[in-house]
C-alpha cells in the first residue's frame, strides 16, 4: 500500500529501545491494569499496556509516541503472549504509532458530521501551516492524520489533539487553536464557541435549573398508577 | 413535551459535580439495596414490563435480553455483564455525555442489572478516543468502591460485583458485541460466528450479555419509579425516553433527552433552533446514525422519531443520531464519506465486506464526479445486495444501506451528474 506507514529502520531502532523497560510509576500502573482481568487472562491487559508503553515511548523523546518492534516484544512478554499476537493488535487498532509522531499529533474528523458543518475549513487551518496527512512537520511539532468519527458529533468540526478536544471550530479558530500550542500554551479544551459541551449554543432548552444548582428532581415524581393489564382476547403475541 | 422532573440525566451538560457527592444528592446510589431487594426476576420483569428496548442501535428488547442468561452460573464459569461504550456510529455522542457528565448513573445501573443477570462482575468497554471521558469513568468508579456500593458486599446487599473499565484502541467494529469480547480478550476486534451466542458462551467462554450504556444506565430509575412511568411516553413498542444526538445543518445541535416518538419537527424546532435556512431548505435526514439509510425533507418533517416509525420510512432510529442535511450538501459526497468510514473500519474478516466496502466507496468517488455509465448506478445497487447479508457481522449492511437509501432516493441527481459530465456518452469501468 503506497500510504502505509513508513517503519523506521530496523537496526536503529533496535539500538535505540532493545533496553525498553517500564519506569516506577508505570511498573505500577502497569500492575494495576493486569490486575483488572481473571487469573489466566493476562492477555486481556495487551491493549491497557500498549497504550502505556506508547505513552512512555512519547514521556522519554517529548512527543506523542509510538510503539517499536523492540518495546512490543517487552509489552508481549510481561503478559505470556507471542510476539506476533501482540503485534496484530498493534497493526488492527489505529490508536497504535507504528511510526514517529511530532509532539502534537493533530487528529482531524472527516467523517459526514464534522463534514458537514465545514471540516475542509479545519483541513485547511492544519495545510496553511504547512501540514500534510500523514506525515510530521519539519520542525518536529505537529503529524497531521484525518480519522474516522470521534464522537462528539454535536460539536462538529472537531479536532482531537494529543488527550484534548477542540471543539466547534473554524478556520480561524483551528488557526488559533495550533498556534497557542505551537507557542507552548494551553488553548482552551473543548468548544471554541460559547457553548458548554453539547448543551445548545445560547443556553440549554431544557433543565434550565441545573445551570445553577444541582436540582434533587425526586419530590416533583409524584406517582404514576399502572395502566389496567389489556384484555386477554387480545393477547396476540408479538414476533414469531 | 418530557418534563424535567422525567428526565433520567439531569447532568447531562455537566454544569454539575459530576462525582458520588454530587450524584447521591441528584437521587443515585438511593438505597439500592432496596433494588436488588426486589431480587433478579422482579427487577426483570420490570424491565420488560417498561418496554425498554436497547439503545445501541438493534432495539432489542433489554429485558428479555438479561433473562436469556443462566439462572445458575456453574462453579468456574461466572455471568459477565460488558457495557458497550465504545461509541463510534458516526453521529452518536450520547454515551460520552453519560460517561463524563453522570458516570453514576451508570456504574450503578451495572450493578443492578449484574445483579439481576447473576453476573460476577462488569467490564466497561470504553473506546480509546474517549480519554476525559475515561478519567471522570475511572475516577467514579473508584469513588463507588470506596462508599463501599460496589466490591464485596456491594451496598450491604450481600452480593460481590466489581466493575472494570476496559479502554479500547481506535477501531469502530469494537462496538460489534462479538469483536468487543474479541477486544476484551486481547486480540484484533474481528466478530465471532452466532451461535454460539454470547448468552451461551461469551467473555473468555462465560456467559455473557452486552448492553449498551444508555439501556444500563436508566435501569436505575425505572426500577424506582415503576414501569408505568416509564410506558407514559412514546407509542407502543416504542416506549421511554431518549438522548437524541442532532447534528449537521440545523441553528444549534445538541445533545437532548426527549420522549420517544417525538416528531422530528417538534424536535428540531425545539431544541436545534429549526433548520438553517428554514425547513424549505431542508434536503435529508440521516436519522439513526451512519448505517441507517437517508430519508428525503418531505418524508421525515412530521414523522415520528422511534424504532417503527422510522422503520416505516425504511430507515431506522439506530442511536437516534440525527444528521440533518440542507440543500447546500453535496449529498453524494456525504454518502461517499460515508462509504469511505466502512471502508476503513471493515475489520478484514470476511470477504464480501472487506472487499465490497472499498468497491463501494471508489464506486462512489466516481458517481460524485459523475464519472460513469447510468448502468453502473443499477450495479452498484446489485453489489450492496451482494454484501449485505452475507458477511458475519451487521457492518457489511451498514455499509450497503446507506447507499441504497441515495439510490433510492436520489437516483436522479446521480443520473444528473452523469449527464452533466459526458453527455451520457458510454462509460463503462467498474471500479477496480
Amino acid at each position: 500500500m503506497s500510504d502505509a506507514a513508513h517503519i523506521p529502520d530496523e537496526a536503529e531502532t533496535r539500538a535505540r529501545w532493545g533496553g525498553f523497560a517500564w519506569t516506577d510509576e508505570n511498573a505500577r500502573i502497569a500492575k494495576e491494569i493486569i490486575a483488572r482481568y481473571p487469573k489466566g487472562r493476562e492477555h486481556s491487559a495487551i491493549m491497557g499496556l500498549l497504550d502505556l508503553a506508547q505513552r512512555q515511548v512519547g514521556a522519554e523523546t517529548h512527543t506523542q509516541g509510538w510503539l517499536p518492534v523492540p518495546v512490543i516484544e517487552f509489552v508481549a512478554a510481561q503478559v505470556n503472549m507471542p510476539y506476533m499476537r501482540a503485534y496484530e493488535v498493534v497493526t488492527f487498532y489505529t490508536m497504535y504509532n507504528m511510526t514517529p509522531v511530532g509532539r502534537f499529533h493533530v487528529q482531524v474528523c472527516g467523517t459526514t458530521p464534522c463534514m458537514l458543518r465545514g471540516s475542509d475549513d479545519v483541513l485547511a487551518a492544519c495545510y496553511a501551516k504547512g501540514m500534510k496527512k500523514g506525515a510530521t512537520t519539519e520542525d518536529g511539532l505537529f503529524t497531521l492524520s484525518e480519522v474516522e468519527c470521534l464522537g462528539a458529533c454535536a460539536n462538529a468540526p472537531m479536532v482531537q489533539i494529543n488527550d484534548d478536544n477542540y471543539e466547534d471550530l473554524t478556520f480561524d479558530s483551528m488557526t488559533a487553536v495550533l498556534d497557542t500550542l505551537a507557542r507552548g500554551e494551553q488553548p482552551k479544551i473543548g468548544p471554541q464557541v460559547d457553548r458548554q459541551v453539547s448543551c445548545p449554543e445560547g443556553g440549554p432548552t431544557v433543565l434550565k435549573e441545573m445551570v445553577d444548582a444541582n436540582v434533587d428532581y425526586r419530590p416533583r415524581w409524584g406517582t404514576v398508577t399502572p395502566p389496567p393489564p389489556p384484555a386477554p382476547s387480545q393477547g396476540q403475541k408479538q414476533g414469531g | 413535551m418530557l418534563e424535567d422532573k422525567d428526565r433520567i440525566f439531569t447532568n447531562v451538560y455537566g454544569f454539575q459535580d459530576w462525582g458520588v457527592e454530587g450524584a447521591i444528592q441528584r437521587g443515585d446510589w438511593d438505597d439500592t439495596k432496596a433494588l436488588l431487594d426486589l431480587g433478579p426476576a422482579a427487577i426483570i420483569q420490570t424491565i420488560k414490563d417498561s418496554g425498554l428496548r436497547g439503545r445501541g442501535g438493534a432495539g432489542f428488547p433489554t429485558g428479555m435480553k438479561w433473562s436469556f442468561m443462566p439462572q445458575e452460573p456453574k462453579p468456574g464459569r461466572p455471568n459477565f455483564l460488558v457495557i458497550n461504550a465504545d461509541e463510534s456510529e458516526p453521529g452518536s455522542c450520547k454515551d460520552r455525555e453519560i460517561l463524563r457528565h453522570d458516570p453514576h448513573k451508570l456504574i450503578e445501573g451495572a450493578l443492578v442489572a449484574g445483579f439481576a443477570m447473576r453476573a460476577r462482575a462488569a467490564y466497561i468497554y470504553i473506546r480509546g478516543e474517549f480519554i476525559a471521558e475515561a478519567k471522570n469513568l475511572m475516577a467514579a468508579v473508584q469513588q463507588a468502591y470506596d462508599k463501599g456500593f460496589i466490591g464485596k458486599n456491594a451496598c450491604k446487599s450481600g452480593y460481590d460485583f466489581d466493575v472494570f473499565v476496559h479502554r479500547g484502541a481506535g477501531a469502530y467494529i469494537c462496538g460489534e458485541e462479538t469483536a468487543m469480547l474479541e477486544s476484551l480478550e486481547g486480540k484484533k476486534g474481528q466478530p465471532r460466528l452466532k451461535p454460539p451466542f454470547p448468552a451461551g458462551a461469551g467473555l473468555y467462554g462465560c456467559p455473557t450479555t452486552v448492553n449498551n450504556v444508555e439501556s444500563i444506565a436508566v435501569a436505575p430509575t425505572i426500577l424506582r419509579r415503576g414501569a408505568a412511568w416509564f410506558t407514559q411516553f412514546g407509542r407502543d413498542n416504542n416506549k421511554g425516553t431518549k438522548l437524541f444526538q442532532i447534528s449537521g445543518h440545523v441553528n444549534t445541535p445538541c445533545v437532548v433527552e426527549e420522549a420517544m416518538s417525538i416528531p422530528f419537527r417538534e424536535l428540531i424546532e425545539r431544541h436545534a433552533g429549526g433548520i438553517r435556512g428554514g425547513w424549505d431548505n431542508l434536503l435529508a435526514v440521516i436519522p439513526g446514525g451512519s448505517s441507517v439509510p437517508l430519508v428525503p425533507a418531505a418524508q421525515i418533517m412530521d414523522a415520528p422519531m422511534d424504532f417503527d416509525g422510522l422503520k416505516d420510512l425504511k430507515s431506522g432510529l439506530g442511536t437516534a443520531a440525527v444528521i440533518v442535511m440542507d440543500k447546500s450538501t453535496d449529498i453524494v459526497r456525504a454518502i461517499s464519506r460515508i462509504s469511505y468510514f466502512y471502508k476503513h473500519e471493515s475489520c478484514g474478516q470476511c470477504t464480501p465486506c472487506r472487499e465490497g466496502c472499498g468497491w463501494m466507496w471508489r464506486m462512489m468517488e466516481r458517481l460524485r464526479e459523475g464519472n460513469a455509465a447510468v448502468g453502473e448506478i443499477d450495479l452498484l445497487e446489485e453489489v450492496t445486495r451482494q454484501v449485505e447479508g452475507h458477511t458475519i457481522c451487521a457492518l457489511g449492511d451498514a455499509a450497503a444501506w446507506p447507499i441504497q437509501g441515495l439510490i433510492r432516493h436520489f437516483r436522479p441527481e446521480l443520473e444528473r451528474r452523469i449527464a452533466d459530465k459526458q453527455g451520457g456518452a458510454d462509460y463503462a469501468v467498474a471500479a477496480e
